[in-house]
């Protein structure tokens, strides 16, 4: 009975979790409201995998209103790994939540907080869930308006423009998407997405479609914060709250990675017709200069959340490059990274927060000497960090060993040589963090300083544990992310 | 206990052995203690997998399965046991010389070097043990990643720019080369298994062979093969145990062994002789040995000098490799052992110096002989061994390899081999004579008084001249040095036991 109903629970939960967060209006109460509600997503999450991985695709008829007319929730290999994803990483930052937060606002603005972070996940799995195209709007509007007013609510002024800037440029993305999707229900008179990818393979070289083509393509490349249009991402993430910042770099841009794959793959008919458009080629390029170009300038960085912002565009990079191969490998490696990524950079960013919590400031000048001070929080940036680069043994491995092998089939040895060079440009940034936190002396404010909070640490501490886990044992992650392949090559729904 | 207990072990062990320095680390003689029982207990467990291997056995252990074509697993051969005898061997000594050095120049985060060294065995141990390239793979930038802090050990400008130099070169060309030829020798061999004769032969063309070979032997930049030798001799900086084990024996030497495996198990001898694809690797490391001697003759830091002599030496190895008839490969193998314990005994000498004397230049060193002859004389021994001359053992490894090379036809080994012996000569040998035969400088103690630290000295109040009384760095320094500089001599005898057991890795079951 329950098992039927968990397309539409994984959503409801959270929806209905986050007012009444705001109607207690008490910290602690809105934090366990959120705990509760966000584990029992995760629980549903899980319990949706078994039953795709048992009875193939799950169509879910939103109310009872037989599809086309009604809402349908469909799950499939695909975003079922999505849901995990955004689900997983949610459950593990929201226990960490309470400390900094407690710190920070007082009770109404706390149980604002956690009502947006609901809500800012709510969006972000009914994106993933839903097999409408407008809900799809519907839902990413919900997540972006509760990932704005989250950044906005960071611990300087320079939250609110960068909130403003994500807004604006959010919204142009938003409004691209949804032009798209007009255009394609003018030219098939469906919604539904399962329809849609249906009759779309017939018509799609005719011009509307290709015009809607190329609104979704810009207007989720916007969201997914593919270079040059990730401009929104380095301050949004810089000026965040912890929370915040982990959460959306785990979470927000992977589910528009997504939301390309189903677009691209899924609706308008498989890796053939995907291969035969100009957007493969597109995005190897820019994916490349992505890598280079992100990753170079965050070496440059004096605060240490903008340095992994930057970081964040480059490895968005790496995903992409894997769905630009439109290959077997390549797209597991897309995947995968998505996987891995998610895992780590939240992380990182949480660990971050532990530091900022302490220390009051993440720039690099003042981390100095802090690797004797809190020795976990540094241990646990330092793992994170050489899964970022790829060091065998981390999670981070197993996906740039899956993209090199999809660049090799290929026969693309120049690819190889320029996956593994950018690898080494992480090494760098990386590499200045250890340099100031373990070989400087400590600041005059970070004499005094203490370990983090066991609050934060435990959290991090599990994604640092599936950082190395996830490298070593790959039969959920690589499987998983191998049969989303499949199925998203051979355009399946 | 069975022999796959013991593989398990030998990681454990020293992995334990970190932890337990960690939990000791408010009482240091207890910590010393931890690190010393620690290293016995290694050496005693690798040990137990000797007998086993001479016997024939390859004893195993599975571990798991990554993603499809990567595993984690291990097996003892000929080769991997050897290693793992001198890195855990050399490790119990070098443990007593470094609580002496450690000590006697009041050395800060002492806790933090016993826990990166024994996490430096460990990984040591799992590279030697590795039953394929990505375990090898595996523990070879672990090793790298818990050396790093060794290096940067002092924690000023010098340290931080070697220790940077170290990480880029040394994980860089893993990245950027080591990663693509796993990728490649996947591809076309379908395994990444260490498998007796090769996994390559019949499946690549010579061209694909020499590519792969490249992308090998600059990938393992801890082989330091020129042009990416240039982390060796920044490593330096570090304190003088951890170039003495590490940057004398388990990282360098982990970077031959694993061109070593390569070359006979991956390639296989007959592959390599059959297409003639490892030539050019032969003569570019002739190249990087010749060269690395004559940079020597211009270094007048001690340890500087020491370094590029071993650039040189692990470039015969590598040669070797190249040349790749039997009788190189065994020479090959040889050399690690002999080169080890020739070239730690070199270390230790001038850490040794340095504790008493805080000098760390060969100009400095007119007459130290007089103070310190225990030291000076095991130098001579070190040195005549890296030299190549009987009795000492590293005559039979340099023999080898000439015998190997006439073996391949290779005329220009035997030349290399003479030259470069000369080169030995002459930039080892003036230290010897300068500490013996020439009158100590004047303004000796005047050099004393400025050199940091001076007060707590132990030979600062050695007096000038012909007088001079003995003023050698603590026991706990002189006691390893003289021991390894003995064992020099005892390897002399025995390189059949040696050439024994390396014949094991050549023969290929039909």
């Amino acid at each position: 009975m329950l098992a039927a109903h968990l397309p539409a629970l994984q959503v409801v939960i959270p929806l209905l979790a986050a007012p009444l967060c705001a109607l207690f209006r008490r910290g602690f109460i809105g934090w366990l409201i959120a705990v509760v509600a966000n584990w029992l997503a995760f629980a549903a999450s899980i319990g949706l995998l078994f039953r795709v991985m048992n009875e193939g695709v799950i169509s879910y008829a939103m109310g009872g209103w037989a599809p086309p007319i009604g809402i349908e929730y469909r799950v499939d290999m695909i975003n079922v790994f999505v849901l995990l994803v955004v689900s997983g990483v949610g459950a593990v930052i929201i226990p960490f939540a309470r400390t900094g937060t407690a710190a920070r606002f007082n009770d109404t603005d706390q149980a604002w907080f956690y009502t947006m972070y609901l809500l800012a996940l709510t969006g972000l799995l009914g994106v993933t869930i839903t097999g409408d195209a407008f809900n799809i709007f519907v839902f990413l509007e919900i997540s972006s308006l509760a990932s704005y007013v989250m950044i906005a609510m960071g611990r300087d002024r320079r939250a609110l423009t960068a909130a403003y800037q994500y807004l604006i440029m959010g919204t142009v993305g938003a409004t691209f998407i949804v032009i798209g999707i007009g255009l394609l229900w003018a030219m098939t008179g469906t919604l539904n997405m399962a329809d849609l990818a249906q009759r779309i393979p017939e018509i799609n070289h005719t011009r509307p479609v290709l015009a809607a083509l190329a609104f979704l393509a810009v207007g989720i490349s916007l969201k997914l914060a593919l270079f040059p249009l990730h401009l929104w991402l380095p301050n949004a993430y810089a000026y965040a709250p912890a929370v915040a910042s982990a959460f959306l770099a785990g979470t927000a841009t992977k589910v528009a990675i997504y939301l390309f794959l189903r677009f691209f793959y899924t609706v308008f008919g498989g890796g053939e017709f995907f291969a035969s458009t100009p957007i493969p080629a597109m995005f190897l390029a820019l994916s490349i200069v992505a890598m280079f170009a992100a990753s170079t300038v965050a070496v440059f960085q004096a605060d240490v959340k903008r340095m992994f912002a930057y970081s964040s565009v480059a490895q968005v990079g790496f995903i992409t490059l894997g769905i630009s191969m439109v290959s077997d490998a390549g797209l597991t490696a897309a995947m995968v990274h998505l996987f891995n990524h998610a895992i780590m950079k939240a992380g990182i960013f949480m660990l971050l927060g532990a530091v900022m919590f302490r220390l009051g400031s993440v720039k690099l000048e003042d981390m100095a000497g802090i690797g004797r001070k809190m020795p976990f929080t540094m241990a646990g940036i330092v793992i994170l960090g050489l899964g970022l680069i790829g060091t065998p043994g981390t999670s981070g491995f197993v996906s740039k060993w899956w993209i090199v092998l999809a660049a090799l089939e290929k026969d693309q040895w120049w690819l190889v040589a320029l996956i593994l060079v950018a690898s080494l440009i992480t090494m760098i940034y990386v590499g200045r963090i250890v340099e100031v936190a373990y070989f400087r002396e400590p600041s005059a404010k970070a004499v005094t300083l203490r370990e983090a909070p066991l609050m934060m640490l435990i959290p991090a501490y599990v994604l640092v544990a599936a950082t190395i886990y996830f490298g070593l044992d790959t039969e959920w992650s690589v499987g998983l992310a191998q049969r989303a392949a499949a199925a998203l090559l051979a355009g399946t729904y | 206990m069975e022999p796959a207990d013991h593989i398990l072990l030998a990681l454990l062990i020293p992995t334990v052995g970190a932890l337990g320095i960690v939990l000791a680390h408010r009482h240091a003689n207890l910590r010393e203690g931890v690190t010393l029982v620690t290293a016995g207990l290694l050496f005693a467990n690798v040990l137990q997998l000797l007998p086993v291997v001479l016997a024939g056995g390859r004893p195993e252990l599975f571990g798991f399965e990554v993603t499809p074509g990567l595993e984690v697993a291990f097996q003892v051969e000929p080769l991997g046991i050897l290693f793992g005898l001198i890195a855990s061997f050399l490790w119990i000594v070098n443990s007593v010389y470094s609580i002496g050095y450690m000590r006697g120049n009041k050395e800060l985060r002492q806790t933090q070097f016993y826990v990166a060294f024994a996490v430096a065995l460990a990984s040591a141990l799992g590279i030697a043990f590795s039953a394929n390239l990505f375990t090898l793979f595996l523990f070879y930038e672990i090793l790298t990643l818990s050396t790093y802090p060794l290096v940067a050990h002092h924690g000023d400008e010098k340290a931080k720019r070697g220790a940077r130099i170290y990480l880029i070169i040394l994980l860089g060309t893993s990245i950027v080369f080591f990663i693509p030829a796993l990728v490649w020798t996947l591809a076309i061999a379908g395994t990444l298994d260490f498998t007796p004769g090769g996994i390559l032969a019949g499946k690549a063309s010579g061209l694909t062979t020499g590519l792969l070979l490249a992308l090998f032997a600059f990938g393992v930049g801890k082989a330091a093969l020129m042009p990416v030798h240039k982390w060796l001799p920044n490593a330096m900086v570090a304190p003088t145990p951890v170039s003495a084990l590490l940057h004398a024996v388990a990282v360098v030497k982990a970077g031959v062994f694993t061109i070593l495996k390569v070359s006979v198990y991956i390639f296989g001898s007959d592959h390599l002789l059959a297409t003639g694809a490892s030539e050019w690797l032969g003569y570019l490391a002739a190249f990087s040995l010749l060269a690395a001697s004559v940079i020597a003759l211009s270094k007048d830091n001690l340890k500087a000098r020491l370094a590029y002599s071993t650039v040189s030496q692990l470039a015969y190895i590598v040669m070797a490799a190249a040349i790749a008839t039997p009788l190189a490969l065994i020479g090959a193998g040889m050399h690690i052992l002999m080169h080890a314990f020739g070239k730690i005994t070199l270390f230790f000498v001038a850490g040794a110096i340095h504790t008493a004397t805080h000098k760390t230049e060969i100009s400095q060193l007119n007459g130290i002989g007089r103070a310190m002859p225990f030291t000076m004389g095991a130098f001579f021994i070190g040195a005549l061994s890296i030299i190549g001359l009987p009795p000492l053992g590293g005559a039979w490894s340099k023999l080898y390899i000439a015998l190997g090379g006439m073996d391949g036809d290779y005329g220009f080994v035997v030349a290399v081999l003479m030259i470069s012996s000369l080169l030995n000569v002459a930039y080892l040998m003036p230290i010897v004579v300068r500490a013996f035969f020439r009158p100590p400088d004047p303004d000796d103690s005047h050099g004393h008084a400025h050199a940091a630290g001076a007060d707590v000295q132990p030979g600062g109040a050695a007096p000038e001249g012909f007088r001079a009384s003995l003023a050698e760095a603590p026991w706990l320094c002189v006691v390893p040095l003289i021991f390894t500089a003995a064992a020099c001599f005892v390897l002399f005898f025995s390189p059949d036991a040696v050439e024994g057991l390396l014949r094991g890795m050549l023969e290929v079951p039909q």
